[in-house]
Order: C-alpha cells, then sequence, then structure tokens
C-alpha cells in the first residue's frame, strides 16, 4: 500500500460530466473521414503508376474517366450497378459487425437467384404478390445456404470462412447442374440455357416515371432500376437492426470482444446463427436487382462476382450502412467510367487495379487512423482529469 | 532437495545483468517502482510475487519488449539500452514465455532454427543446424530428437525446445516466465535437472514464479517484488516457505475495523458439490459446497490457478459444470449466463479487458454491456439510448469516475476509472448476489479505498458478495467469512477478525492447512 504513488494524493474534483463534447465528436468524423480518402488517394497514386508503365497518360486517363463517367448515361448505370453492389457489402458487413466472416455471399446469391427464377417461373400469382413471393424464395434460399456454414461452425466448430469458400464452390456445381438439367427451358438458336422467363406480374419497375417527374429524360436503352427503393430499405432496416436494437448490441459486442459479449450474457452460438442466416438472406437479394429488374430469368450469364466485390465493399464502408452505399457506388462508378477507357486504348483492368489497390490501402488506412484515433482520445481524456500531464 | 547440484562457481564479481531503479508507469497504475536486480553468471535467480507485483512488466523490460519509464539495465558491466526483444537476444539474453511459441508441424530442428536458419548458399545447411543443436543438448543436458516434429511431443519436451531454442541464439541468460506452471511433478524435476546443466555450463537462469516450495528448491537467490517494488533479496537457504510468504504478501495488517456485522440469516447463494472440469478433462473444481448469507462477504483465499477463476465462472454459466447453484431459492444449475445475471447476479470479472468492457465502445455503451434485457434500457426490441446515458452519467458522478464524458471509448481510462465504472454498473443491476474477481487489482490507491466502501456499503444493505482476490489485505479486511481453495477443493475455513496475512499466505501455500 504505501509503496504506491503517494504523491497524487487526493484526486481533483470530478467536473460534472457531460455529453462527450462538440469538438470531439467533429474529431471523430474526420477520423472516419479520413481512411478511405487516404484510401482512394493511394490507390488513384499506384493505379497512376500502372498507367504510366504502360504506357499512358495518368492525367489524360483519369480526366477522360472523370468526363465519361458523370454523364447521364453512366450515372445511371452505376446507380443500378451500386445496387447489388450495396446488398453485397451489406450482407457481408453484418458479419463483418460481429467478427464473422461471409466469404461466401457469391454461391448465396447464385444460388438463391436460380431457385427464385425457377419458383417464381413455376407459379402464378397475382401482381405485387408474385413479386414477393420471388424475392421472398431468393432471401430464404440465400438464409439456409449460409446456414450451412452456421451449423457447421456451431456444431464442428469449422471456420465460417473456410465453409463458406468451399460452398460457394458447391453452390457452383448444383447451379450449373440444375441450369443443364431440370430447370432449363430451351431457347431457340441460343447457346445461353436459362430459366423460363418470369411473368410480368414478377417484374419489378423501373423508376424512369420518377425520373420524368424530376425532368430528367433517361438516355435511350437505360433505366434506372426499382430495387434501388429495396437497397435503401435494406440498408435503413440494416442501421436501425445493429445500431439501434438490443439484438444489434449484442451483436456489435461480439465482434468488438467475444469474451466480454459472452460473459454479459450473449449466447455465442444463437448469435452466429442467426447472423449467419441474416446475412444470408441480404446476400439472396444481391441477384434480385438483374433477376427482376432486367434479364427476368437466370442463366449462364447471369452476372457473377458480385460476392467477392461485396468483400471489398463492406471494407471500405467500415459496416456502416452510409459507408457501405458509398463504397458501392465507389466501385460501381470506377467500373463504369473505365470502361469506357478501350475506345483510347487503355486497358480496363486499370479498374481491376484501382479496385485492389483501395481494397489494400483502406485495411491499412483504416489502422493507422484508428491509432491515431486512440492517441487523440487518450489525450483528451488525461487532458480532462489531469491537467499537469497533459503536455 | 530432490535435485543434487554441483556447487555452483561463480566467475566473476561483475552481475551479468543489473536492473538498477526500474520504475514504469501505466495510466493509472505503477507497475516497477525503483527495483533493482542483480544475477550473476552460473545463477539460478527466483523473482517470485503475487500477481501484479511487476513480475512480468521488469521481464518484459529486461527482454526489451517495453522500456523503463527511469532506470538503467548493465549488462557485463556496461549499460544497454534495449529497443526491442532483438537487441536483448543480440545481448544474450532470452526469453521462454509461459505460453509456448512453436510451430506445430514443423520438427525440432526447423523450429530451433525458424528465423536464425544457418545457410550454404540459399539452402538451409540442416548438417550444421544438426550437429549444434545436438551438441547444445548434450552440454546442457536438454535431450530431444531434432527429426521429431513438435506437434508429437509432450508439454515437457515442447519447454527443452523453447529453452534450446534461445541457447541456439547465443543466449547466456534465460529468462522462465512461470516454467512449472504447464508441468506434471516429475516434468519439473525433469526442468530442474537441465536448470542443473545450464548452471553448470555458467548459464544465468531468471526463474519467475509463485510457487515457493519449488523456489526453495531450485534457486542460488530470491528477489521478492511486492506491489512493483523489490522488497529483499534473500538466500533461499537461510529462508523459510512461509518466510517467503510473508515478504511476498507484506506484514502490515489493515487495523480490523470495529464493524457491526451485517450478515443474516437468509441464505443467497447455495453450491451444492459444484465440479468442474477443463476442457482437456482435469478436474479443476472439485466437489465444492458453500454458503454465502444475505448481507455476508465470503473471501475466497489461494494461490492463483487453484480453481478460483473457473469457480467463478462456473458461477457465471460460463462454464459448464455440473452440481447445483441456488440464488435467492430458483435452481440456477442449468440457466444460462443471461438468465443468471436477470436473476440477480452482478459480476466483477478478473479480467476487466477480455470480460468487462469493449475498450473500443463509449462508456454508456459499456453501461448497457450485460444489462441488455434489463427493463431499464429496454424499449421493445431497442435499447434506450436515452436511459443508458443518463443512468451512465450517475454512475461517473457517484463511483468519480475521471473522465471528460459518457461518450469516450473505455480504453481512453485509466485501469481504476475503467474498474469503478464495472463497479458502479454491476451494483446498479441491483444484484442479489456480487460475485467479485480481484475487484481491486491493478487500481491506484485512491480508487482502491473508494471500491471497498463501496462495496462495503452494497453488503449494508444486503447485497451477498462472494470475493475472489490474490490481495490477502483485501481478503481479510472485507470478509466476513474466508475460506482457502487448493487444488480445486475449499481446504479450511478462517476466521477474518482472526488471521494475519501470513497465516493466511502460508494456509494458501498448502504449508500449514
Amino acid at each position: 500500500m504505501s509503496l504506491l504513488s503517494p504523491e497524487r494524493a487526493e484526486p481533483a474534483p470530478v467536473p460534472p460530466p457531460s455529453r462527450a463534447t462538440p469538438r470531439f465528436d467533429l474529431r471523430r468524423l474526420g477520423l472516419a473521414l479520413a481512411a478511405p480518402l487516404l484510401a482512394v488517394v493511394v490507390a488513384l497514386a499506384v493505379a497512376a503508376i500502372a498507367l504510366l508503365v504502360s504506357g499512358s497518360n495518368p492525367a489524360t486517363v483519369y480526366a477522360r474517366m472523370l468526363s465519361e463517367g458523370t454523364t447521364l448515361r453512366s450515372l445511371l448505370i452505376t446507380v443500378n450497378n451500386a445496387v447489388p453492389l450495396y446488398l453485397s457489402g451489406l450482407a457481408v458487413a453484418l458479419g463483418f459487425r460481429m467478427g464473422l466472416f461471409n466469404i461466401g455471399v457469391e454461391g448465396q446469391y447464385q444460388l438463391a437467384a436460380l431457385l427464385a427464377a425457377a419458383a417464381g417461373a413455376a407459379v402464378v400469382l397475382p401482381g405485387p404478390l408474385h413479386l414477393v413471393f420471388v424475392v421472398l424464395v431468393a432471401m430464404v434460399v440465400g438464409a439456409l445456404w449460409a446456414g450451412v456454414a452456421a451449423v457447421l461452425k456451431t456444431a464442428r466448430g469449422v471456420s465460417e470462412v473456410i465453409s463458406t469458400i468451399m460452398l460457394n464452390v458447391i453452390a457452383g456445381g448444383i447451379a450449373a447442374y440444375l441450369l443443364s438439367t431440370y430447370l432449363q427451358e430451351r431457347v431457340v438458336g441460343s447457346n445461353n440455357s436459362r430459366t423460363p422467363r418470369l411473368e410480368e406480374s414478377a417484374r419489378f419497375p423501373n423508376l424512369d416515371p420518377v425520373l420524368r417527374s424530376f425532368g430528367v429524360e433517361p438516355p435511350q436503352g437505360t433505366r434506372l432500376g426499382g430495387f434501388l427503393l429495396v437497397a435503401i430499405v435494406v440498408g435503413f432496416l440494416y442501421w436501425l437492426l445493429v445500431s439501434r436494437s438490443r439484438f444489434g448490441f449484442d451483436l456489435r459486442a461480439t465482434g468488438l470482444s467475444p469474451s466480454a459479449s459472452v460473459a454479459s450474457g450473449v449466447d455465442a452460438k444463437r448469435m452466429t446463427i442467426v447472423t449467419m442466416l441474416m446475412s444470408g438472406a441480404i446476400a439472396g437479394l444481391v441477384g434480385m436487382p438483374q433477376l427482376v429488374g432486367s434479364s427476368y430469368a437466370y442463366g449462364l450469364d447471369f452476372t457473377s462476382g458480385l460476392g467477392f466485390t461485396g468483400i471489398g465493399v463492406a471494407l471500405l464502408g467500415r459496416g456502416s450502412p452510409v459507408g457501405v452505399a458509398i463504397g458501392a457506388l465507389l466501385f460501381a462508378f470506377l467500373e463504369r467510367s473505365s470502361a469506357t477507357l478501350q475506345r483510347i486504348d487503355v486497358p480496363t483492368e486499370i479498374y481491376v487495379i484501382m479496385q485492389g489497390s483501395i481494397v489494400l490501402s483502406v485495411v491499412v488506412a483504416y489502422e493507422a487512423v484508428r491509432r491515431l484515433g486512440v492517441a487523440q482520445a487518450e489525450r483528451s481524456v488525461r487532458r480532462a482529469v489531469d491537467p499537469e500531464v497533459a503536455g | 532437495m530432490s535435485v543434487p547440484f554441483p556447487a555452483s562457481a561463480p566467475s566473476a564479481e561483475i552481475p551479468v545483468v543489473r536492473l538498477e531503479g526500474i520504475t514504469k508507469r501505466f495510466p493509472g497504475v505503477v507497475a516497477n517502482r525503483d527495483v533493482t536486480l542483480s544475477v550473476r553468471a552460473g545463477e539460478v535467480h527466483a523473482v517470485v510475487g503475487e500477481n501484479g507485483s511487476g513480475k512480468s512488466t521488469l521481464m518484459k523490460i529486461l527482454y526489451g519488449m517495453q522500456r523503463p519509464d527511469e532506470g538503467t539495465i548493465s549488462v557485463r558491466g556496461e549499460q544497454v539500452r534495449f529497443s526491442n526483444p532483438g537487441d536483448a537476444i543480440a545481448a544474450g539474453i532470452g526469453m521462454v514465455h509461459q505460453h509456448f511459441m512453436l510451430a506445430d508441424n514443423l520438427t525440432v530442428l526447423e523450429n530451433v532454427v525458424l528465423g536464425a536458419e544457418p545457410k550454404r548458399g540459399l539452402r538451409l545447411d540442416t548438417a550444421a543446424a544438426r550437429t549444434r543443436i545436438v551438441d547444445l543438448g548434450e552440454r546442457y543436458g536438454l535431450d530431444v530428437d531434432p527429426d521429431s516434429l513438435v506437434e508429437e511431443l509432450g508439454v515437457g519436451d515442447r519447454q527443452r525446445v523453447e529453452i534450446l531454442k534461445v541457447l541456439y541464439r547465443g543466449a547466456r541468460v534465460l529468462i522462465l516466465d512461470e516454467p512449472t506452471a504447464v508441468l506434471v511433478p516429475h516434468e519439473v524435476d525433469e526442468l530442474f535437472a537441465s536448470l542443473a546443466g545450464l548452471r553448470a555450463e555458467g548459464v544465468s537462469v531468471i526463474f519467475i514464479s509463485h510457487k515457493l516450495d519449488e523456489v526453495l528448491r531450485v534457486a542460488d537467490a530470491v528477489t521478492v517484488l511486492r506491489q512493483g517494488a523489490t522488497v529483499r533479496t534473500v538466500d533461499p537457504r537461510e529462508v523459510t516457505a512461509r518466510e517467503l510468504a510473508e515478504l511476498m504478501v507484506g506484514s502490515e495488517l489493515p487495523t480490523p475495523e470495529t464493524r457491526e456485522s451485517t450478515v443474516t440469516s437468509v441464505v443467497e447463494l447455495a453450491v451444492e458439490h459444484l465440479v468442474v472440469r477443463s476442457t482437456d478433462g482435469r478436474v479443476v473444481v472439485d466437489d465444492v459446497s458453500f454458503e454465502v448469507h444475505r448481507g455476508e462477504v465470503l473471501g475466497v483465499a489461494g494461490v492463483a490457478g487453484n480453481g478460483q477463476a473457473e469457480l467463478v465462472e462456473a458461477l457465471l454459466g460460463l462454464r459448464p459444470s455440473t452440481g447445483t447453484v441456488r440464488l435467492g431459492g430458483a435452481d440456477l444449475s442449468d440457466a444460462t449466463t443471461r438468465q443468471r445475471r436477470e436473476a440477480g447476479i452482478g459480476y466483477i470479472p478478473e479480467d476487466r479487458h477480455r470480460q468487462g468492457l469493449l475498450l473500443s465502445a463509449s462508456l454508456w455503451e459499456n453501461r448497457v454491456l450485460g444489462h441488455q434485457g434489463r427493463a431499464a434500457f429496454r424499449r421493445g426490441p431497442w435499447i434506450d439510448r436515452k436511459a443508458a446515458r443518463k443512468d451512465t452519467e450517475r454512475i461517473v458522478q457517484e463511483y468519480g469516475v475521471r473522465t471528460p464524458g459518457i461518450g469516450v471509448p473505455a480504453f481512453a481510462l485509466s485501469g481504476g476509472n475503467q474498474q469503478k465504472l464495472i463497479v458502479g454498473r454491476e451494483m446498479s443491476g441491483d444484484p442479489s448476489l456480487l460475485v467479485a474477481s480481484h475487484p481491486t487489482r491493478g487500481v491506484d490507491v485512491g480508487a482502491q479505498a473508494a471500491l471497498w466502501d463501496h462495496l462495503r456499503h452494497a453488503r449494508r444493505s444486503g447485497l451477498a458478495v462472494l470475493l475472489v482476490s490474490a490481495d490477502l489485505e483485501e481478503l481479510i479486511g472485507l470478509s466476513d467469512r474466508l475460506v482457502v481453495m487448493l487444488r480445486g477443493r475449499l481446504v479450511a475455513e478462517v476466521d477474518p477478525s482472526d488471521t494475519t496475512p501470513e497465516s493466511l499466505g502460508s494456509a494458501m501455500t498448502g504449508a500449514s492447512a
């Protein structure tokens, strides 16, 4: 007892506690924005080096991407492409928030889209009910497929990273088999095999009338997909669930410290299963913008890779619904604007380089910014409670 | 003395390692205060002290993992500055951690040379490595087959591999951090035989332990730390285990407060035949039965690792157990952790960072932790953030948590303030039983006194408290009744008004129980 520091005898009277000072919050906001911005700048620099090496002028290329990417047509395409990326990012992010890595969004949405397409073509239902049915089937299939990984993890301790990756391969195999056998509709004069087309009653209306009401006429052949609205609603529900609900509290607590959350009474197994099911259900939605919005069938040409890109989007967005939205829009914008580079003889793969460097640098940037934040918070507390120590 | 040692022959007067005036502060705690330690060549030097007495911090400083705020380190008379373990290794200091750091799927040879591979051109020079390892093994009596896979080895062999690894890098000073904690008795004998071999070759060993009988068996000198400071360096031939225990816990007695007993006749917690097994099937809590009454503090004394932690976790439902646990008449034997907490068990965990806090979450979110389902913060499926904020502000005021606000992340607070927040939180859930594990560990004096007051106050208002602590003053000062836990059993019951830290200390080591 007597050996411990006597010099700090009387603690200074505690100042009346207040809500965190606004300045502190402003700093936190600045820190939150610093990381993704830093990552994007680094990615642009890396891509610039790649461009220089391949003999192009980065300034010209970036200027062209900016001008091509901001035409009305490009912007509409960007938004349309961002919607599935956003859903995919949310599916991954939900797992991230509790420390679960759902790498299986790819397989979940492929299988979900196939079975939803087949189920939707097989039934006859009136108007919106048909649409709702198709979407629900997709969510249930996605959830169940993710549930396999959850059961493996809770019952046998199999890492969900490994099981979901392997389930992707299995899902691909099952989908290919079903598509070439039971669920196929022969299309005359095409090599594509696909499911039968969905009836009008299962199609999601597009938002072109809304655009027109604002005086914007969508260019020929371009539409604003209606699933955007669903994505916004899902984003809002995600926020409500994660940031406001008791379930979300348990989820975040588990992500922050599994040991502390278990000690607080969280049932880790139940959390794993429920979260994985929800993540899979969101993953099931990823293929829906295309299925009920444009292709109306699942075929060999159905977009793939959205599940993997979603991991990058989730990383960039740090699990916040707004962040994920920004990540999805950014990725979609880069993809769209680089697609036009072929015409000036620049390989469009520059987009892949940028995407990769964003994901890599965002991880580094977040860590750097996190440390900065830690130091700042500690300083602010010291300053508040121990004025003579603050330096 | 079951292992005969050749008479040690310290060659020089200059100590191999000398730490002088080492002071290391962490926010809110002084981990080391003016510590001095001097190790001669060919000496087994034990460093003993209770948990939290600063042993590990001191060794981390010597091994370059942390830098001292004040004080100097000299190796063979020359003052050195280590900024990382690499520097320490270069100076001939090696450390064997309590938790082995070996790659299971590599051979002994590969593990030993890992990171310091002898090369011929670009290839690993296996022959040279094998010769050196076999040679080292023979010289120091560390017999392991260089070609067996580490995953096939037992714990004792793995430890020898760790020691070989360090010697292979040219260490002349070995730090062994609680090396016997993981060993069964005959492995301990083997380890001590190896230590004799090392000593004969002039290697110095710093042996961290709190098992006093082992220390007395193996050490040439013993340095005792208490609350971050060196108490004394003694010759093990001149002290008994009891005297060492006294030095460890300190002979100061808290003035027994004249206090009225608040113990009621109502049994709040009744535990019967509780058995807890570790994951590998060992019995760690062995048929334990006890009762805690309302208004009573039951202290559990014992050397760390005798089942106290497991007992606490079993009561909280964090570990599977058999036997019955009844709280205020309700049977909780099969209840989940959440059910137990909602039934009225408050929990102050031993390791607040691991079990008590979400370090990067704000204070008010930490206030909700463990009380997610309580009516106070519950609004349908949502968390009532307003109520949580308000109640956090109340705790900050009432418990004197020093913070600029309730929005700051928990890691920014000092250890004492974090603990005050936890105690405040657990008292606020209107608990009928508080399970407090080392409630004032790593907390500064002011905060400690405040926390004690809160515990006494709660006891007066009828709370039943199960107190596990390594701080004997705290146990004696707060408890109405004391039980001693040894090897998973409750071996003795002590009246705290009639005991001293010394006699309690010897009961804990089994010296006189």
